[in-house]
């Protein structure tokens, strides 16, 4: 027993020498590597501070996230406290950054935020294949999730009860449908589902459901509707044309040029390829500067 | 000598040494269970109860409104803690009459080749992840509750429709997956009932089936309801699958309204819940909490009777 147990340990202790002695170097190397593109373009450090929006939590942290592994020496902090805090917090001077999931309101851009658009949130209202509905307007929409309508038959489709499906509370998605058709705690929901794809399939399997999911989520089993005329892409929602969407802005005090230095790295960062890819991968629609 | 380690003719002095670490492996391992129950209580009151006291203890267990991110937040249970208690309740009204039935037949009734075959089945439900009875639920429960939905609540005016996703779905999904727990149990407690009991009904003229249900069931009955508290404690512990088929909209329990369960409270909010609706999503967590204990305590007091009947 004895031997067994050293014959253990020296493997253990062989496999742990050898999983240092392998990953130490590969280490090495990115640092390496990491330091010569510091080094190319001054190497930044400091600290960046945003607040705001609930709904960018997701986009906050996968950019702070992804600027810091690029910049080591910089330390991105993200509060959600909600948009207009987070403006209020960057007028005040505490924040370099005030998140906004909405345009800037002109008493706000008056005293001296800068919107800047980084990305777009665009929302699909989508229904079972088989509905022969394809175009809702706002009202029509509105009175859907809020019960007033509760058959086809009244927008012109089939003889079908509605059925109502949406998002746990929570939701960012929820948030930001309630929010822009102004129906905050006003919808009754015969269905909450946790999460987009649980959607798409209730939606896909069931004759007279109406649901709404991010516009990337939009497959062949379901039909994206129209809404006032405008089809749900993302020509149409950059274009403004589409309303079942929000910007999100990352607002600062004064134009990005005067900001300093580790600002306008993050906001060349958002504006790049990489930050392209990073909104998109988020399901988000990126904002061309 | 010492390649042979637990051989027993080994000197005295390797066998105290292997007997103490042994020992101490048990201790550890023992504890470690003990350890895990203990920081989980400690880790459910600590962190359940804090919205008790912020939102009230009525209010919240009273309360029947949940809208726990609108600007009036309401985080009343009440209509979550009904539905668990009532679908669980129905689970097993249409689970254990089959699982007993099941049960019986498998231990006095079925030729052995059929046995071959209802057994095995029964194993292999047990242990069908919970998942798929969810997807099977979606695809082929749903579709036909909405169609009697639709026949149903045809001329209604106030019905709101749910696309078949409703009480009675989540009920008939709970109520199969409480069979393979009240089966098995059950099985085992029939097959325990002594021979001779059974050979003196038979003798005394009672039939096959009264002997069934007038000598067997009776001499078995603490085994099923072992069986039964055990398929409880599955049924309202259970989240995956009733959380695809029940439509988690926060209802009073009709038959046909979409319903949220306890479980199914925490797992769809948990993933965007802050603040007080986080706190609350733990306090659902310890209101299950305490069922399940409550369970165990039932099941640990039959079981201790059963043992003094015995004697």
């Amino acid at each position: 027993m004895a031997l067994c147990l050293t014959a253990v340990l020296t493997f253990g202790l062989a496999a742990c020498s050898t999983n240092t002695g392998s990953t130490l170097p590969s280490k090495s190397t990115t640092q390496t590597t990491q330091s010569t593109i510091q080094t190319s373009g001054a190497a930044l450090s400091g600290k960046i501070t945003m607040a705001g929006s609930t709904s960018m939590e997701k986009l906050s942290n996968a950019l702070a996230e992804a600027f810091m592994e690029e910049n080591r020496g910089v330390t991105v902090t993200a509060e959600f406290t909600g948009s207009s805090a987070g403006i209020e917090s960057l007028l005040a001077g505490s924040v370099d950054i005030g998140n906004a999931s909405r345009k800037l309101k002109n008493s706000e851009a008056g005293s001296g935020a800068v919107e800047n658009i980084v990305a777009i949130d665009g929302i699909a209202v989508v229904v079972n294949p088989n509905n022969s509905v394809q175009d809702l307007t706002q009202e029509q929409l509105t009175s859907i999730y809020k019960g007033e309508i509760t058959n086809w038959s009244e927008l012109g489709g089939s003889d079908e009860p509605i059925v109502v499906v949406g998002r746990e509370a929570g939701s960012g998605t929820r948030g930001a449908f309630e929010e822009i058709l102004k129906i905050q705690d006003a919808c009754k929901y015969a269905l909450e589902l946790d999460s987009t794809g649980t959607v798409v399939a209730k939606v896909a399997s069931t004759a007279g459901a109406i649901g709404y999911v991010s516009l990337d989520m939009v497959d062949d089993t379901v039909t994206a509707l129209k809404l006032d005329g405008v089809e749900a892409a993302a020509g149409q929602i950059k274009a403004g044309d589409y309303f079942l969407a929000r910007p999100f802005v990352m607002a600062t005090k004064g134009e990005i040029s005067e900001q300093s230095e580790l600002v306008q790295a993050i906001f060349e960062y958002i504006y790049s390829d990489a930050g392209t890819e990073l909104i998109e991968s988020i399901g988000l629609i990126a904002y061309e500067k | 000598m010492k390649n042979n380690p637990i051989s027993i003719i080994g000197s005295r002095k390797t066998k105290q040494i292997s007997e103490t670490i042994a020992h101490k492996i048990f201790v550890i391992c023992a504890f470690f269970a003990v350890l895990s129950v203990a920081s989980i209580t400690v880790y459910m009151i600590i962190n359940g109860t804090p919205a008790l006291t912020k939102v009230g203890i009525l209010e919240l267990l009273f309360g029947s409104d949940w809208s726990p991110t609108a600007a009036n937040p309401g985080y009343g249970i009440l209509y979550v803690i009904l539905t668990s208690i009532i679908g669980t309740a129905f689970a097993i009204l249409i689970g254990v009459p089959i699982g007993v039935l099941t049960a019986v037949f498998l231990s006095d009734v079925a030729p052995k080749k059929l046995a071959a075959i209802v057994k095995p089945a029964v194993e292999l439900l047990a242990g069908i992840p919970s998942v798929i009875y969810g997807l099977l639920g979606i695809m082929i429960l749903n579709p036909l509750m909405y169609r009697l939905e639709l026949a149903i609540f045809k001329d209604s005016a106030t019905h709101q429709f749910t696309g078949g996703s409703n009480l009675i779905s989540a009920v008939l999904v709970l109520a199969v997956m409480i069979l393979p727990t009240v089966i098995n149990i059950s099985e085992a407690s029939l097959r325990a009932v002594p021979e001779h009991l059974k050979a003196a009904s038979l003798a005394v003229g009672a039939s096959k089936i009264q002997t069934i249900f007038k000598v067997q069931i009776p001499a078995a009955k603490s085994g099923i309801i072992t069986a039964v508290v055990l398929g409880v404690g599955r049924a309202i512990g259970e989240a995956m699958a009733i959380s695809l088929v029940a439509g988690s909209a926060v209802n009073f329990p009709l038959p046909f309204n979409s319903v949220r369960f306890l479980t199914t409270a925490i797992v769809s909010e948990m993933g965007y819940a802050a603040d007080t609706h986080r706190e609350v999503l733990f306090t659902i967590g310890l209101v299950l909490f305490a069922f399940i204990m409550i369970i165990n305590i039932i099941l640990t007091r039959i079981l201790k009777k059963g043992n003094k009947n015995d004697d």
